[in-house]
């Protein structure tokens, strides 16, 4: 009866030389590397690859490796330090459309590498870097897109030569009021006509008439995901700026964005490349009034008043030449004139036409380059928190249109030369859709992450030691198959790990540990039953044969609660929670394997031949 | 070597009243701590900024609170962590412009006219609407839990035993948090995934135990309940400690040398281990035998269970 069929043997066997072959990249140590990936402009091939090491070897860096993979020149090095002095030198050198960053580069031996095997994924806590939890503003997005039908509305009602005497966005609506009813109804057609996915009323405010507008909830929810997936696009771009590898920008719910860039030392820096939310505008100068007369009040009909950086108001005409997000590529330089820091911008094809149209038709007229920047503030009001939201316009940059411009100009009026690099960062990258504010951080610094790793691995195999001599005293033989069974299911657990390309975590971590320990309860279950079998009288096949089955519905009835409790801390979760719950949910399952099939394969090796054994228990 | 040689037989169940009025007076206790003075949540429920730092020198805390405190900081709370080079500073919500830059603005402070460079080990920053998400999230995560393993246990035994289980772990679950309201632990986002741990582990030995008892009641014709759940518990000792004992090691060697980070989170899992092991002899088999389980309620499972060992056996 304890005979295992030749096919279950070799299930058992193969199970764990496949676990162990998929266990194993993690035994190899990562290089240092560092990682240049090209954008849309830039190509990775053997002409960089070359530069690359030229540069390198101008600097006398010494570098182990260069290889081009997929998509990515990988530079082996030998240590950090000199990792962070190569990415400097190609900062320098590689010029174009490339991306260098620092990353780690897997050792793992190519017949490896071929099976599919990889190292399992460290997290941020055991590797250092940072994990963001971004909220889109998702009321502001709404109503940017009000602004923007608003302004249409504008020019349809003029283009109709309908008289309007107002438009202007409230709350969660347009309202136009007009003179009088006719106007109104002649505009409701127009733009019922026009937009039939609004929603329009028509109403008297006191006697004024008056149309509002809003957005239909298919609208809303339209737009809001708009302004989700564009500010994910936004962040990627700028993430790529920043030269991270291997970041993480992910939805999270439906109005949030996980941010995770390992490595990345210099929060202050991200968090203000990622969350700025400026833009651009070009506008013309109203010169025709008086910027003194607007501070007191009178501002024409058609234009703002504005403050340049300086201090100084200016009067700017309402309607805008030209956005930011005509902007395909900028970088930051130095003004050929006059020797101050610029960025000099290349717009596309669309732009470059608006561009030239209207800086022909106004040569020698003034032009302004207004910088806007939206923040929120959260403030206490009656003791509850509340967002409130501001934007901050600012002139940078006054100047006189001196010829038509068109696809090139520059940019001028910039602080120094660290504004203008930013500015051109910003701009390349794009503007946000809707702005967004951080609410979550985790920076774990590197020194910490090392000391986790270490500490988790120690524990880990302190713990494992502990058991491993219990149950040899405890079980004998029977034990000294349960610690082999503990040790494959160690292994199991790292292959699955490494398999599903999951993330170790420090909580990932413990719940291996976790898993150690009641890894053996099934095996405990299993060896007492054995024992009382054999307290009873029973034979020692028979109670070998009796101890498994009859423990058998206990270990799973207890097993399947555990995984329960696993799985909702799963769905719960946060990231390092999440982590806790996959090792301690792989554990269940690998340990239901090695604790009972496993041990039996072994027991049944050891005793199923003879006929009286005398057993080590 | 065997623990327990002989065949046992503790009246474990002739002390089940006293038992039941301990478990009664701790379930008071916990519960007036927490409604007293509650829990010390950590950032990930309340919100707010901590930052752990590492001097290269030996720290002296009163300097980095006046620099807090001439900076505006005067709320933050200053600790050692871990060692006397590392430092811990916590700060709630601040309303203010940009609360995520809040630790880059503290940082700068203490590097300003500081001579060797501090090492940033840590930050966390959450937001106050993150944070009462998770607290709500964390409690209905707990519910589910235990909504869960009811469903799982009636439909494997019956509803004695589903409602004997979740008692034992509402038993586990108001003590743990009980003991850290008491000592004022930070209670953190680890400390709650301790807690569902505990809950995983904590059924586990119950339901070894409800097997145990279930089997027992089909076996032995004699006897009363009481003379039947001892029994059982006496079958299921040896393996009750040994199985206590290798998990204690584990997360004792996590304690000892896991570092500082997950010292909460370790406490919890100690904890649990102890009262989940006690609780699975007096407060579940306890629960049942006072809901008046007997053999006849048990008929019907048995066929269940047949099927399923040899099941088990085949394997």
């Amino acid at each position: 009866m304890n005979h295992y069929p030749a096919w279950k043997n070799a299930l058992v066997l193969a199970v764990i030389i496949i676990g162990g072959l998929f266990a194993m990249p993690n035994l190899f140590d990562k290089d240092p590397a560092v990682q240049v990936s090209a954008g849309r402009y830039g190509s990775i091939d053997l002409e960089l690859m070359s530069q690359v090491e030229t540069a390198l070897k101008a600097q006398s860096i010494n570098y182990t490796r260069a290889e081009l993979q997929d998509n990515r020149l990988l530079v082996r090095l030998t240590d950090n330090e000199t990792q962070l002095q190569a990415q400097e030198v190609l900062k320098n050198e590689i010029k174009g459309d490339y991306t260098i960053a620092l990353n780690l580069a897997s050792t793992t031996p190519s017949w490896l590498s071929s099976l599919g095997a990889e190292a399992m994924n460290l997290g941020l806590d055991l590797r250092g870097g940072v994990h963001f939890l971004m909220e889109v503003d998702m009321e502001a997005a709404v109503k940017l897109s009000l602004e923007s039908f608003a302004s249409e509305f504008r020019a349809l009602l003029r283009d109709e030569k309908i008289r309007y005497k107002k438009i202007k966005v409230e709350a969660d609506k347009i309202v136009i009021s007009f003179r009088s009813a006719e106007h109104r109804d002649s505009a409701l057609a127009k733009i019922k006509d026009d937009y039939n996915d609004l929603e329009i009323a028509a109403l008297e405010l006191g006697t004024t008439p008056a149309l509002t507008v809003g957005l239909t909830e298919v609208l809303i929810r339209e737009t809001k995901n708009t302004a989700l997936q564009q500010n994910i696009i936004t962040l990627r771009n700028r993430i790529n700026e920043l030269g991270v590898a291997e970041p993480t920008v992910q939805q999270q719910g439906d109005s949030r964005i996980v941010v995770q860039l390992p490595g990345v030392q210099d929060t202050a820096q991200a968090k203000k490349i990622l969350g700025a939310t400026a833009t651009l505008e070009f506008r013309l100068v109203d010169f025709e009034h008086d910027a003194q007369d607007a501070i007191n009040g009178r501002v024409p009909p058609n234009s703002k008043l504005y403050y340049h950086r300086n201090g100084q108001p200016y009067l700017l005409k309402n309607q805008v030449m030209l956005t930011g997000e005509h902007i395909i590529n900028s970088r930051s330089t130095l003004d050929a004139d006059s020797g101050t820091p610029a960025v000099s911008v290349t717009l596309d094809g669309k732009g470059a036409r608006i561009f030239s149209n209207v800086t022909g038709d106004n040569v020698g007229n003034p032009m302004a380059v207004v910088f806007i920047e939206s923040k929120t503030e959260t403030r206490k009001i009656d003791g509850e928190m509340v967002k409130v939201r501001r934007q901050l316009p600012q002139i940078i940059s006054v100047a006189t249109i001196q010829s038509q411009l068109s696809k090139k100009f520059q940019i001028t009026g910039l602080d120094s030369g660290a504004e203008a690099s930013e500015l051109a960062l910003l701009l390349r990258a794009g503007a946000l859709a809707a702005p967004i504010e951080i609410v979550e951080e985790r920076t774990v610094g590197p020194s910490l992450g090392q000391d986790n790793i270490d500490k988790g691995f120690q524990s880990v195999m302190i713990g494992f030691a502990f058991v491993l001599v219990f149950m040899i005293i405890w079980y004998r033989v029977f034990g000294a198959v349960a610690n082999i069974a503990l040790a494959a299911n160690l292994v199991l657990i790292v292959a699955l790990l490494s398999l599903l390309q999951a993330t170790l975590t420090l909580p990932g971590i413990a719940g291996i540990v976790l898993t150690v320990g009641m890894a053996v309860d099934a095996n405990v279950l299993i060896f007492e039953r054995i024992r009382e079998e054999l307290r009873v009288g029973n034979s020692p096949q028979a109670s070998i044969d009796a101890g498994y089955s009859k423990a058998f519905s206990t270990i799973a009835d207890a097993n399947i609660t555990t995984l329960i409790a696993a799985i909702v801390l799963f769905s719960f979760g946060t990231g390092s929670i999440k982590g806790f719950a996959v090792t301690l949910s792989l554990g269940i399952l690998t340990s239901m394997f090695t604790a009972i099939v496993g041990t039996r394969a072994a027991v049944n090796l050891i005793y199923g031949r003879q006929n009286r054994p005398k057993l080590s228990i | 070597m065997q623990l327990l040689n002989k065949k046992t037989n503790f009246n474990f169940m002739s002390k089940r009243k006293i038992a039941a009025v301990f478990s009664l007076l701790l379930i008071l206790a916990s519960i007036g701590s927490l409604i007293t003075q509650g829990l010390n949540f950590g950032i990930d429920f309340t919100g707010g900024t901590m930052i752990e730092l590492s001097y290269e020198e030996d720290v002296k805390l009163e300097n980095i609170r006046t620099k807090l405190e001439q900076n505006g900081y005067g709320d933050a709370i200053v600790q050692n962590f871990g060692s006397i080079h590392d430092v811990l500073i916590r700060l709630p919500v601040h309303a203010s412009e940009n609360m995520a830059e809040l630790s880059n603005r503290i940082v700068a402070a203490l590097q300003a006219d500081h001579d060797s460079a501090i090492d940033v080990r840590r930050v966390e920053f959450v937001g106050p609407q993150v944070g009462e998400e998770l607290t709500e999230q964390g409690g209905l995560a707990m519910l589910y839990a235990l909504f869960g393993i009811l469903i799982y246990v009636s439909f494997r035994f019956e509803y004695r035993f589903a409602i004997g289980s979740v008692v034992a772990l509402v038993h586990d679950v108001i003590l743990t948090l009980g003991f850290f309201s008491v000592s004022q632990l930070e209670f953190d986002l680890t400390v709650l995934a301790a807690i569902l741990a505990i809950i995983g582990y904590s059924l586990n030995d119950t339901i070894v135990v409800f097997d145990r008892i279930r089997e027992t009641f089909l076996k032995v014709r004699k006897g009363t309940s009481e003379e039947i759940v001892n029994r059982a518990l006496n079958d299921t000792l040896s393996r009750t400690l040994m199985t206590s004992l290798t998990t204690l090691l584990v997360v004792t060697s996590l304690f000892v040398f896991g570092g500082e980070v997950i010292h909460a989170f370790s406490i919890a899992l100690l904890l649990g281990i102890l009262i989940g092991t006690y609780s699975s002899i007096y407060i579940a088999s306890n629960t049942i035998l006072f809901m008046g389980v007997s053999k006849a309620d048990l008929m019907p499972v048995e066929k269940d269970d047949e099927d399923i060992n040899e099941d088990g056996s085949v394997v």
